[in-house]
């Protein structure tokens, strides 16, 4: 039996990390594994720092991933990356925006947004991927590509054909943004 | 078909399969899902009702009249809806009776932790709990038939972890099942005393039938692994933690029925295992039902009562109890550390929400403000710290009149209630109805954001919308107030803050109840459009952080000034009028 596996998407309330797992979510479960992805909803959403697990194997038991677990985390943000890193496996790896999203605490004054976090990571021991998926987003038109720009870069890593990430792209993605993420995800892939 | 689906869909999927045709609930995370899933398929009558108790009625009623019906809601939910479920256990139903609750477990959106299988051993009702999305699914499906053979309302209790999980589902088609006529039966269905207390005996009488089914039923099952040293009993998230950790070599007695809880199974299970642990989320409910029947057992001796499990957790405390090294269990892997601490990022209200004029009114006039259940309980949140209690639905209202009343207590000369239009609606107006005729002198302030916001944007009886999104009566609040007996009944923009300061500062003064009605849609809603996203002139900031002060996330310091998050911010123009310099402007390039 293969070991499952475990991924993380990690983001702000509101930053598409719903799509994301779903797209994931639907791309594994057409390559034959047994699926679970766990979402938050509510009250967190609300511009709070949000966590999405998806874990694939022959048999998923928990729908979580815990402390020390995640083989990937991709992230929307860089201080949610950071505030994960906990949950990443000794050799994991993070794959992550590099923009910066000052949380109320910071905005207030009452603490400053760390500096120099992709270093401090590839310090503690994980494998860092960072790049400016935002400004990507952006050139595929919309800001809020950002997730789909993330996947794309995340497909270099896995080992599943480009056309079943078309296939569950078309299947997850409304119809009528799916040329725009299209573009985002190969932009993402380069 | 197979699909992931959601438990909620998966529950959804389920009852529209056995045939529901009715459905009325109040949403609630994290139940809400299923309700709205249940609204697509143009077969089932599906409706918000004001609150919990009405729509178990109307659910109730339904099945009276002979048609498969459905109520869902969250855990605190059904102590709004107890009434007529404790009744409802004695009266049985006509067609299947499911009712769906959604505990919380770690609180990710909830006030409190309850655990909802007391109500099923209080009420007397059979409970079904899933452990993933295709259970939800069978269980779902199942609920109906349970209901209609033992004349029943079943629950289905669900949790945080599997609503809100998506996990493989093989879907089927819809099979109505046969009709069933009204039947008038006054002994059945008219709970007074005489016909309740020969009705008492029957639900006993149930609970003993339906321990039968709990010994041979599918959904309990004892599955004996090579590791007998330990055997442990669980149900929904904890069944599947305990496999994650344990493996497939472990003895479990997987429980699907978890009211009533079975004998013979449990007292044959824990004979053929050395050691027998219950791991249970929340309440020791299993565990105090294995101990009542003498066997020994451990629980929460090893376990939290609070807070959800994780596999981590489960892990933790097998390693410290474990006597055995037959039994495997999976390792905790060591974790990366940063070595200085990440900022918090609390949930906040969003740029643009049109609660936040209002809370910084009521911070800037030092108002004391009894909160209530919505997005704006993130009015409570720094730097706008203005909400002084959170308690339930509805409590802000009835909680001020209280309050107002406790004699010597200061605060209450300036003290306000704020809930918003959906929670008003659900249980406000019953508190407002106090106010007015125990001669009250309170302000009550509706937040009225034209939508259920906290839940994901449901209709509710002020919006004019129904379910489906289709024109529906509308409540017109200033009319049901003055309705009620308030004369002072005002409406203000809050996104105009001279406005909210003056009728804030006139209502608290006035002698009598008053309302103020805080109206402006929710910044999120799809029908809103964002103005232009305004920018701060650096050469007229004079970093006084007078803007600050509203707590808007789009708005922070950059390199001594401030500076406007352009992918944010929608123009509302609150922070505009607090700028002493006219710093904020103009559209930003």
């Amino acid at each position: 039996m293969s070991e499952t596996k475990n991924i993380m998407i990690v983001g702000v309330g509101g930053q598409g990390s719903l799509l994301a797992s779903r797209l994931l979510g639907n791309l594994l479960m057409n390559g034959g594994y047994d699926v679970k992805v766990s979402e938050v909803h509510g009250m967190s959403q609300r511009g709070g720092s949000v966590v999405t697990y998806v874990r694939y194997g022959d048999k998923v038991y928990s729908p979580l991933v815990d402390e020390g677990q995640a083989d990937y985390i991709l992230s929307f943000e860089l201080l949610e990356a950071a505030r994960w890193l906990s949950y990443l496996k000794p050799g994991g790896r993070i794959i992550t925006n590099t923009q910066k999203v000052d949380p109320m605490p910071v905005i207030t004054g009452a603490t400053e947004y760390p500096a120099d976090l992709e270093a401090k990571m590839t310090a503690a021991g994980a494998e860092v991927d960072a790049f400016d998926a935002l400004a990507l987003a952006t050139e595929a038109g919309s800001s809020k590509a950002v997730n789909i720009v993330l996947m794309g870069r995340f497909s270099k890593y896995l080992d599943i054909a480009d056309d079943e990430w078309q296939k569950a792209l078309e299947q997850t993605v409304p119809a009528r943004f799916l040329e725009l993420n299209k573009t985002a995800f190969e932009l993402g892939k380069k | 078909m197979k699909t992931l689906m959601l438990g909620n869909d998966a529950v959804a999927r389920g009852l529209y399969e056995a045939g529901v045709s009715v459905a009325s609930s109040y949403p609630g995370t994290p139940s809400t899902e299923i309700t709205e899933v249940l609204a697509t398929f143009g077969e089932v009558y599906s409706e918000w009702a004001p609150n919990e108790k009405v729509a178990l009625e109307v659910a109730l009623g339904a099945s009276i009249g002979g048609r498969r019906s459905f109520c869902g809601m969250k855990h605190v939910g059904l102590n709004v809806a107890a009434d007529p479920l404790f009744t409802a256990s004695y009266t049985g139903v006509g067609a299947g009776l499911v009712i769906a609750v959604a505990d919380d477990p770690g609180m990710h959106s909830s006030q409190n932790e309850q655990d909802s299988r007391h109500y099923a051993v209080a009420a007397k009702l059979p409970m079904l709990e899933p452990s993933d999305s295709a259970e939800c699914f069978e269980f779902a499906k199942y609920a109906f038939e349970l209901s209609e053979r033992f004349d029943t309302p079943v629950i289905l209790r669900m949790c945080t972890r599997v609503a809100h999980s998506q996990s493989v589902v093989e879907t089927g088609e819809r099979v109505l099942p046969p009709i069933i006529p009204y039947k008038k039966d006054i002994a059945k269905y008219v709970m007074m005393p005489g016909n309740a207390k020969r009705k008492h005996p029957l639900v006993e009488q149930r609970t003993r039938d339906l321990v039968e089914l709990a010994e041979t039923s599918p959904l309990n099952r004892a599955e004996l692994g090579e590791c007998r040293e330990i055997g442990v009993i669980a149900s929904g998230t904890a069944y599947q933690y305990v496999r994650e950790v344990l493996g497939e070599g472990a003895s479990v007695l997987k429980l699907g029925l978890v009211n009533p809880l079975p004998e013979k199974l449990i007292r044959d299970f824990a004979a053929a295992v050395d050691t027998l642990i219950v791991v249970e989320e929340l309440d020791p409910v299993i565990e105090t039902h294995v101990k009542s029947l003498g066997l020994e057992c451990r629980g929460k001796d090893m376990f939290p009562l609070c807070d959800e499990f994780t596999q981590n957790l489960i892990a933790k405390v097998f390693a410290e109890h474990s006597t055995s090294d037959n039994c495997q269990l999976s390792t905790v892997n060591s974790q990366l550390e940063l070595a200085e601490p990440i900022p918090a990022r609390p949930p906040v209200m969003c740029a643009g929400c049109p609660h936040r004029g209002m809370f910084y009114t009521l911070m800037k006039n030092k108002v004391t403000v009894l909160g209530d259940i919505g997005c704006y309980t993130l009015g409570a949140a720094a730097p706008l710290s203005s909400i002084d209690t959170t308690i339930c639905m509805g409590a802000s209202i009835s909680g001020l009149h209280g309050f107002t009343h406790a004699e010597g207590n200061e605060a209450a000369e300036n003290a306000v209630a704020v809930i918003g239009d959906s929670t008003f609606m659900h249980s406000g107006v019953t508190g407002l109805i106090n106010i007015a005729y125990n001669g009250g002198a309170a302000t009550v302030l509706i937040l009225d954001n034209s939508i259920t916001g906290m839940t994901g944007h449901q209709q509710n009886p002020t919006t004019g919308l129904n379910i489906k999104g289709d024109p529906a009566g509308k409540i017109d609040l200033e009319a049901l107030c003055r309705a009620i007996g308030i004369n002072r009944v005002r409406v203000v923009d809050p996104y105009n803050l001279a406005e909210c300061d003056e009728a804030v500062r006139e209502e608290i003064a006035a002698d009598e109840p008053s309302v103020i009605i805080s109206r402006r849609p929710c910044a999120l809603l799809k029908t809103v459009k964002a103005k232009p996203a305004l920018c701060v002139s650096a050469e007229k900031c004079k970093s006084c952080k007078s803007c600050m002060k509203i707590g808007c996330p789009a708005i922070s310091m950059k390199d001594g000034k401030a500076a406007i998050d352009g992918t944010l911010c929608v123009g509302c123009g609150v922070c505009t009028q607090l700028c002493k310099f006219d710093a904020i402007e103009g559209v930003q390039a």
